[in-house]
């Protein structure tokens, strides 16, 4: 406590710091950034390692036999969708139910707020169906689900073939502990939530279904699955799951052991694991890898079926088949033995899988980056706002510049007034209410007085509401509170760097990797802004380091690490499809980023450009 | 000044009322820190359900609130809105009342200490101005009903607030030099949830020093007053005790209200620091330990009465304050009646040494709470490590703010007999140091 009460070290500490602010935020904002591209480097990783007891030691012999039938039941699948140009339901049940399961089917319509251009729907109405293998040896409390949607056109027809295929030869097998749900899907994720919301008797966000006649236990565990070919080269990993949420690392830990004891080739973002971790190759592709991960992370979006499942404390993640042009491939049968093996180990569970790591990164299958090497990294970037926080407040205290530890200050000049800081605040939050509600609620008016689509009038009118937000806060509030005094930035600046500290400290806890690209951006802008910069040139800088464009630099981003540079005007197409999809997976799924950015962030970075034109 | 209060209230009232009026209420009223398993109002309702059904509230261990408290609320249950809003406004009226009454208090001793020369001469600009205040009862309350910690604690119906408003009014009473009402209004207060009991002492201490009678263990009117409001408090105690027990016709409240208070049976987690240890603790320790967990409240009242018998008033703040964070099962409604009194220190500011970083600590674990909560309970991604960090970092944040206005407090007293700028022996400056 030395340092709390001693008035002479908080002096010299406080005094040192700033002193030497501008200069120890350079250094951790450099130390934070290095920090972060350092975790990919293989050295600084931990390997993966399996922590469950039940899914470790336990041996499991895979026999799954029968891939090519699987393929059969998937052409016939495929002519009977083509056949009812849908899903077709009644062949679904007659399969299941000859393979000996209890069938169910499970209707549901959703509305979307506006077409979803992407995937060309505006009224979606479908039917789940699904069959549950009642576990001949334990009392029916838990239950597993395996998943495959039933996509429009001629894809994933394998995924269903190779459900139906494991439904039956699972059947004839003694061992089951728990309940075996095999799920078929229409509409992808709006019927995982339908099904997922009809299983849990919930209803958050408001879509129409009829309930679950049939039951199992609490769900422990949830694989989904995607296959377009008869054979794979290679099996990709999808983890990241709604807010970020991702499953627990035991479950990449099976997947990647069973890869390896099939000889089957695994891949995590599409990427295969390379060996040269000491080269400049090496270590590019597994920050390429680490930095697809946080991308995809931080969109906060479901990138699998799974996605959805990680919301009701179920570990689930989907694995998709991929053919390219590589030379070895694998056949249905290994990919049968494969979820064969996962699902009899995920059978053995004790409890819920809890043992590994929640919160990582990966840079490779193997290795995996835990949430004490990764929080330092934005840390450092959160120190800084504190660091200038902590200059103001003493500037404030401290007009004379005697500082004898409360003594020999004279009075202090009047503070500035609760309005002048107040107004801003409220404005900029009114703005962001605009800017979360107006888009939907006003894409009627839009259509009509605009040639546009009703998606690009909802995406439109955002943008147009983000780009009037800052031309309005700075004009209003020197209308209603007079002149700004040169208090009065300085404790708007100390409220709005404590509220973007607290923010972004929050949003990294839930989703690490959305609070840290927001660090990376919104920092430099928050720490540097004063009334006194050349006012041209920073309003430029601040506007590039926005919420928005920052967006627009992911999207970019995304698409070179993916591999897929695109043109400018590509871009801007693809930021403009960003961000409908943004606000649709807030209304289909309940997404949080949408209305985090909308409320919280954009109005906290306004606050920054307000003080930028404080007069 | 009434109409700003009238105004104050009709604003915080219109606050309560939207947000009884939208569906935060219902998450409101089901988050950890906004109501604990003493006060919550499903637990009211459910206690309610019992005595209608003629069976004793207090079987099935879910209701622990008083049995004066239920048949209140047996009453104007249907208007439990409006009670809740009313007795925000009272404990605002009261602490309002009681802090102008003080105020007027200090500045007449300010100006007769002045008069008769007793302050150094370079203390003038700790002096204080009746234009600073003016508008401090104003501020306390606002700060009370404006408070969102108040505002949560109203909307989610916690019985709290009563609590709360049972300590204003002793708060407004003892100022206000009423002894047998003093006495009464603790005798509530302890009624309702026993820690109140340390402010005895204080409140004791006010009327005493009121009366001019010296604090002095040798003279007769001292123990003369004592055994008077002992005997005040004591009998009124027996009275509401005696009158719950022929209200409900049996002693169930005693074990389930005061038992359940003292034993922490109930280990669901919450802004104090008792849940997370005693769910660690092996069972052959529990008593040991709950005593001493139980003891931190009670203890400080002795060395702090010593230190500020001279000082009532700030007294009854550290004990609300000391109260508010060890007690079994705090919520934040018992840290805004502590922090309602934070105006009336406004002069103290200037020797605060901690209150940035105390109050950047108490906002961050503020907006913490729900987050870790989330990752805990609904993403299952964080555990209780997570959360009790934040509990023990708030807790910790609030001690050190306490304990900054206490130390800031007797700094200024120090200043106000030793002069402001002190001179070491050789002449050059000295700073005081805390170690």
């Amino acid at each position: 406590m030395g340092l709390l009460s001693d008035p002479n070290r908080r002096k010299a500490i406080t005094s040192l710091l700033t002193r030497l602010n501008t200069p120890i935020c350079v250094v951790c904002y450099l130390a934070g950034i290095a920090w972060f591209m350092g975790l990919a480097f293989e050295p600084f990783t931990l390997r993966t390692y399996m922590s469950e007891n039940a899914m470790g030691s336990t041996m499991v012999e895979e026999r799954f036999p029968s891939g090519e039938r699987a393929l059969a039941t998937a052409r016939e699948f495929a002519a009977h969708k083509k056949k009812v140009g849908g899903m077709p339901v009644d062949w679904l049940v007659k399969t299941m139910r000859a393979q000996g399961l209890e069938v169910f089917t499970q209707s549901f319509s959703r509305n979307l707020p506006f077409p979803d251009e992407s995937k060309e729907r505006f009224v979606v109405r479908g039917t789940n169906v699904y069959g549950i293998l009642r576990a001949p040896r334990a009392p029916r409390t838990e239950a597993l689900v395996l998943s495959a949607p039933c996509s429009p056109g001629n894809s994933n027809n394998q995924a269903v073939g190779l459900l139906l295929g494991l439904a039956q030869y699972f059947r004839s097998q003694i061992y089951w502990a728990k309940d075996i749900i095999f799920l078929v899907n229409e509409h992808d994720l709006i019927g995982v939530q339908a099904w997922l919301e009809g299983y849990h008797h919930t209803n958050i966000t408001g879509m129409g279904y009829t309930p679950l006649q049939g039951r199992a236990g609490s769900i422990q565990a949830a694989l989904s699955l995607e296959l377009n070919s008869d054979v794979v080269t290679s099996l990709d990993l999808v983890l990241e799951g709604l807010n970020g949420q991702l499953p627990n690392l035991d479950l990449a830990n099976l997947f990647h052991a069973f890869c390896q004891k099939l000889g089957i080739l695994c891949t995590i973002q599409g990427k295969l694991q390379r060996s040269d971790w000491d080269t400049v190759e090496g270590y590019t592709h597994s920050a390429q890898t680490m930095l697809l991960m946080v991308l995809k992370q931080a969109s906060g979006r479901p990138w699998g079926e799974h996605g959805l499942f990680l919301r009701y404390h179920i570990e689930a993640a989907s694995i998709r088949g991929v053919n390219s042009f590589r030379q070895y491939k694998t056949d249905a049968t290994s990919i049968g033995r494969l979820f064969e093996g996962m699902v009899r180990k995920l059978n053995n569970l004790l409890e819920r899988l809890h043992q590994s790591y929640f919160f990582y990164l990966m840079p490779s299958l193997t290795r995996f980056v835990s949430i004490g090497y990764y929080m330092p990294a934005f840390g450092l970037l959160t120190t800084i706002l504190l660091l200038r926080a902590l200059d103001l407040w003493v500037h404030l205290g401290t007009p004379t510049p005697v500082t004898e530890d409360g003594v020999g200050e004279g009075e202090s000049p009047s503070s500035p007034g609760l309005l002048s800081v107040l107004t801003p605040v409220v404005i900029s939050h009114l703005t962001g209410v605009a800017l979360y509600t107006l888009p939907v609620l006003s894409q009627e008016m839009a259509v009509e007085h605009f040639p546009v689509s009703e998606t690009e009038a909802v995406v439109l009118t955002a943008i147009a509401i983000y780009t009037a937000g800052l031309a309005l806060p700075h004009n209003t509030h020197r209308l209603i509170s007079g002149e700004g005094t040169e208090q009065g930035w300085r404790v708007l600046k100390l409220v709005a760097l404590l509220y973007l500290a607290v923010l972004l400290g929050c949003t990294a806890l839930i989703n690490f990797s959305l609070g840290f690209i927001l660090a990376v951006t919104l920092v430099p802008a928050a720490a540097c802004v004063t009334p006194h910069v050349p006012k041209a040139l920073s309003a430029v800088a601040m506007v590039l380091l926005s919420p928005g464009c920052t967006i627009l630099y992911c999207v970019f981003l995304f698409q070179e690490l993916q591999e897929v540079p695109v043109s400018l005007a590509e871009g801007w197409m693809l930021f403009l499809s960003v961000i409908s999809q943004g606000i649709l997976d807030h209304a289909l799924y309940g997404s949080l980023v949408y209305p985090l950015l909308a409320l919280l962030v954009y109005p906290c970075w306004l606050l920054f450009w307000n003080i930028l034109f404080w007069k | 000044m009434a109409a700003p209060l009238t105004l104050v209230l009709i604003l915080s009232v219109t606050i309560r009322a939207v947000l009884f009026r939208s569906s935060l209420a219902e998450l409101i009223s089901e988050r950890v820190e906004v109501v604990s398993p003493l006060n919550a109002w499903k637990r009211v309702v459910e206690g309610l359900a019992l005595l209608d059904l003629g069976v004793s509230p207090y079987s099935g261990d879910v209701f622990h609130e008083t049995p004066l408290v239920i048949y209140l609320f047996h009453f104007v249950v249907d208007y439990a809105e409006i009670v809740f809003m009313i007795v925000d406004g009272i404990t605002a009226v009261a602490l309002y009342l009681a802090v102008q009454n003080y105020n007027k208090n200090v500045f007449r001793k300010q100006k007769y200490a002045l008069e008769a020369d007793r302050y150094p001469h370079d203390c003038l600009e700790l002096m204080r101005s009746p234009k600073e205040m003016h508008y401090i009862p104003l501020k306390v309350a606002m700060f009370y009903l404006l408070n969102p910690f108040t505002i949560l604690s109203c909307v989610a119906k916690s019985t709290c607030g009563l609590n709360n408003a049972v300590m204003a009014l002793f708060i407004l009473s003892t100022l206000k030099g009423s002894a047998l009402l003093s006495a009464i209004f603790l005798a509530l207060a302890t009624y309702q949830s026993i820690y109140p009991l340390t402010l005895f002492a204080p409140g004791l201490l006010f009327l005493l020093q009121r009366l001019y009678i010296p604090v002095n263990p040798c003279r007769s009117r001292f123990w003369f007053f004592t055994v008077q409001y002992s005997v005040m408090f004591i009998g009124s105690l027996l009275v509401i005790v005696c009158l719950s027990f022929f209200l409900l016709g049996s002693w169930d409240f005693i074990p389930s209200v005061y038992g359940f208070i003292l034993s922490v049976p109930d280990l669901t987690p919450n802004i104090g620091l008792f849940w997370y240890f005693f769910a660690e603790m092996f069972e052959h320790f529990r008593f040991f330990f709950i005593c001493v967990f139980q003891i931190n409240v009670f203890f400080y009242t002795i060395p702090l009465s010593v230190k500020l018998k001279e000082h009532p008033v700030f007294l009854i703040f550290m004990q609300i304050a000391i109260i508010s964070i060890f007690k079994s099962y705090p919520t934040v409604g018992d840290i805004a009646l502590y922090m309602a009194f934070l105006p009336v220190w406004s002069h103290l500011y200037r020797f605060l040494r901690n209150i940035f970083l105390v109050s950047c600590v108490l906002l961050a674990c503020t907006a913490l709470f729900p987050v870790l909560w989330h990752l805990w309970i609904y993403a299952g991604s964080a555990n209780s490590n997570f959360y009790y960090a934040i509990t023990l970092l708030f807790n910790v944040g609030q001690i050190l703010l306490v304990s900054d206005y206490f130390y800031a407090y007797l700094r200024r007293e120090h200043h106000l007999s030793q002069g402001l700028y002190l001179r070491r022996k050789d002449g050059s400056e000295a700073t005081l140091v805390l170690k």
